[in-house]
């Protein structure tokens, strides 16, 4: 097991290595630059702020600047905010994001493992045709059509909850962002639950179970449950690292000061060090939980042993 | 009185191109300790047959008829009491030990969840019952392999996994559905005689579904010929296999590959099983019947008993056959 987390650790610089360079390329190749804005500055000034920000120099150059300064753990200052430096806003912004997303996560997981199991075992009854159609509206409608509406009902007329905000996290404010996070991940992860579920319970093994004269619930838990999360388990890895850094429309509509946010922003103003420490931040959070999938993997299926 | 009496056994499919009739009309009987062989073609219902007694057809089937088990009716049975029944009185081991075993789950921990769910055991009484049973079932290092996953094993080692799991409770009963068609030959030849050695050892009666006619005459006591879901001929071995009085037994008969004769090609019955979902009129062998008669096309033959228990379906008479 730890050697298997050391490969996956050596194997992953080259990986993100890969990734920075053709992110810091691909970016710089672009015309334009952070300062160029309709108002042209005078020459000296846009002078003295290239050589500032290293942009005089030639592209290679700045990357290998870049990669010095990423080695020191140091992602640069931003080139919008700019008294912040990208650690800064990073440190603010992600745990926002991160308390979000495994709020979101968490309840994504729970119910739709639990809505998929129900529906499987109920297969062809109304409780299946329900949930699945229900799952099959959650896949279907985006989370900008749906967190809207929720803020409409039960913010705006029923003034239950309020409509955005963060204030540090407190679970008032965390519902409605949770539950627009949540719905389409829930839906998903039911209907991979269900497929499964049913492909198991027709197996033989869970027939001689049944022959063995287990009751049904405990065939369900002892010996269907872990064969069914196979296939969700790989999906929940790169689900989750969806959640955590995907969630730009939430964070927006709802006003929380999270990564998502800070892409947009980066994005929009070519705030070149922004998008490169986020970037890094989406790798090596896909390559952890990647990494994390194929241990769980390991734990639950025993035919897979890591040399 | 007989340990398991089955009456009129019935299975019936509805499937979306009407329904099917998986095994129709079975009667037979078997005492305590003793070996009842069923042999057919493939499709010809033993399977269903044997998952109607334990419940466990699929949800479009329904069973009729009666199988009266020590005196009551097992078919139909509310899951709380099939589950006190299935392992504890009746078990049954399938067709493919590969994927019968539960790969997720550690062998013993299969084994000892029967003890501990339907002997209250404790887990370590439950362990010992277990690596005890192993042993009966001659797996070499039962202590060790205890703590085993399914796929550590052989074909023939999991077979006899499944069979000392599923006599961990000394059931009344065994049904064993074609046990040792995926395993390889010598394989084979050791699980038959396992099966041999403990059927004596636990005086557990049999019912050894199978396709194999050698299997039926070194096991079994009685035997039943099965074709399109119906009994064609039921007996005693000795009757069945040296005076068959069905053409359809003979046909299986005549089929066995005979080593001294040096003839080059195998005996078949020429043609193919009916469509459960179109069975012709009349007998639903007359197809391929060398003896079919008029009659044979148009009335299905009544199954007639004779000769105190023994039963077949047949128009023409036990004369013609043989």
């Amino acid at each position: 097991m730890l050697k298997l987390i050391m490969r996956r650790l050596v194997i992953a610089v080259p990986t993100l290595l890969i990734l920075i360079a053709i992110s810091f390329f691909l970016m710089h190749s672009a015309p334009g630059s952070p300062f160029t804005s309709e108002r042209a500055l005078p020459a000296e000034v846009l002078a003295n702020i290239e050589a500032k920000y290293h942009l005089n120099e030639p592209v290679w150059k700045q990357f290998f600047i870049y990669l010095g300064n990423l080695l020191q753990g140091d992602l640069g200052p931003s080139f919008k905010y700019k008294d912040y430096t990208v650690n800064e806003l990073l440190a603010q912004a992600f745990p926002v994001s991160a308390k979000l997303g495994i709020a979101s996560f968490v309840v994504a997981v729970l119910f739709g493992v639990t809505f998929g199991v129900v529906a499987a075992i109920r297969q062809n009854t109304w409780i299946d045709y329900t949930s699945m159609t229900v799952a099959m509206t959650g896949v279907v409608i985006p989370n900008f059509v749906l967190a809207p509406l929720m803020v409409l009902i039960f913010a705006i007329m029923y003034r239950w909850l309020p409509a955005g905000g963060w204030n540090d996290g407190q679970f008032k404010y965390m519902i409605l962002p949770v539950i627009a996070m949540a719905t389409h991940y829930i839906a998903a992860i039911a209907r991979i639950t269900r497929g499964s579920m049913i492909e198991v319970l027709n197996s033989n093994y869970i027939r001689t179970a049944r022959a063995k004269g287990l009751p049904g619930g405990y065939i369900i838990f002892r010996h269907a449950l872990r064969p069914t999360l196979l296939p969700v388990v790989s999906y929940l890895g790169p689900a989750f690292v969806g959640i955590i850094t995907g969630s730009v429309v939430i964070e927006t509509i709802f006003n929380i000061g999270g990564v998502g946010q800070l892409f947009v922003n980066g994005a929009l103003n070519r705030d070149y060090s922004m998008v490169m420490g986020l970037t890094i931040l989406i790798g090596v959070l896909t390559i952890s939980f990647n990494a994390i999938v194929d241990i769980l993997y390991g734990l639950i299926d025993p035919k897979i042993r890591y040399a | 009185m007989s340990l398991l009496a089955v009456n009129n056994l019935k299975v019936q499919f509805s499937t979306h191109d009407g329904v099917v009739t998986a095994v129709d009309d079975l009667t037979f009987s078997l005492s305590e300790g003793e070996t009842l062989g069923i042999v057919g073609e493939s499709g010809s219902g033993k399977s269903q047959m044997a998952f109607s007694l334990m419940g466990l057809l699929a949800k479009n089937g329904q069973v009729s008829g009666s199988a009266e088990f020590e005196g009551q009716n097992i078919l139909n049975l509310p899951p709380s009491t099939l589950n006190k029944i299935r392992a504890e009185k009746i078990a049954m081991i399938f067709q493919d030990p590969m994927t019968c075993l539960n790969p997720y789950m550690k062998i013993g921990k299969q084994l000892m969840e029967v003890l501990i769910l339907h002997k209250n055991m404790s887990k370590q009484e439950a362990k010992a019952e277990s690596i005890r049973l192993l042993d009966a079932v001659k797996i070499p290092e039962a202590k060790k392999r205890f703590d085993m996953y399914p796929h550590e094993f052989s074909g023939g080692m999991r077979q006899r996994v499944m069979i000392a799991m599923a006599l961990l409770c000394r059931p009344k009963l065994l049904i064993a559905d074609e046990p040792t068609t995926a395993l390889d030959v010598t394989v084979q030849a050791q699980i038959i005689t396992l099966l041999q050695e403990l059927k004596k050892e636990f005086n557990t009666a049999i019912i050894m579904i199978t396709h194999d006619l050698g299997v039926v005459a070194g096991l079994c006591d009685k035997v039943m010929v099965m074709y399109a879901g119906r009994t064609m001929e039921y007996g005693s071995v000795q009757d069945v296999f040296y005076k068959p009085t069905h053409p359809y037994t003979k046909g299986l008969l005549d089929s066995i590959p005979d080593l001294e004769s040096d003839q080059a090609e195998l005996r078949t019955i020429p043609g193919n099983p009916p469509n459960l979902l179109s069975l012709p009129k009349g007998c639903p062998f007359q197809e391929r019947c060398q003896h079919a008669v008029d009659l044979c096309r148009t009335e299905k033959p009544a199954l007639t008993s004779f000769n105190n228990y023994q039963q077949r379906a047949c128009h023409l008479k036990e004369e013609a056959v043989a």
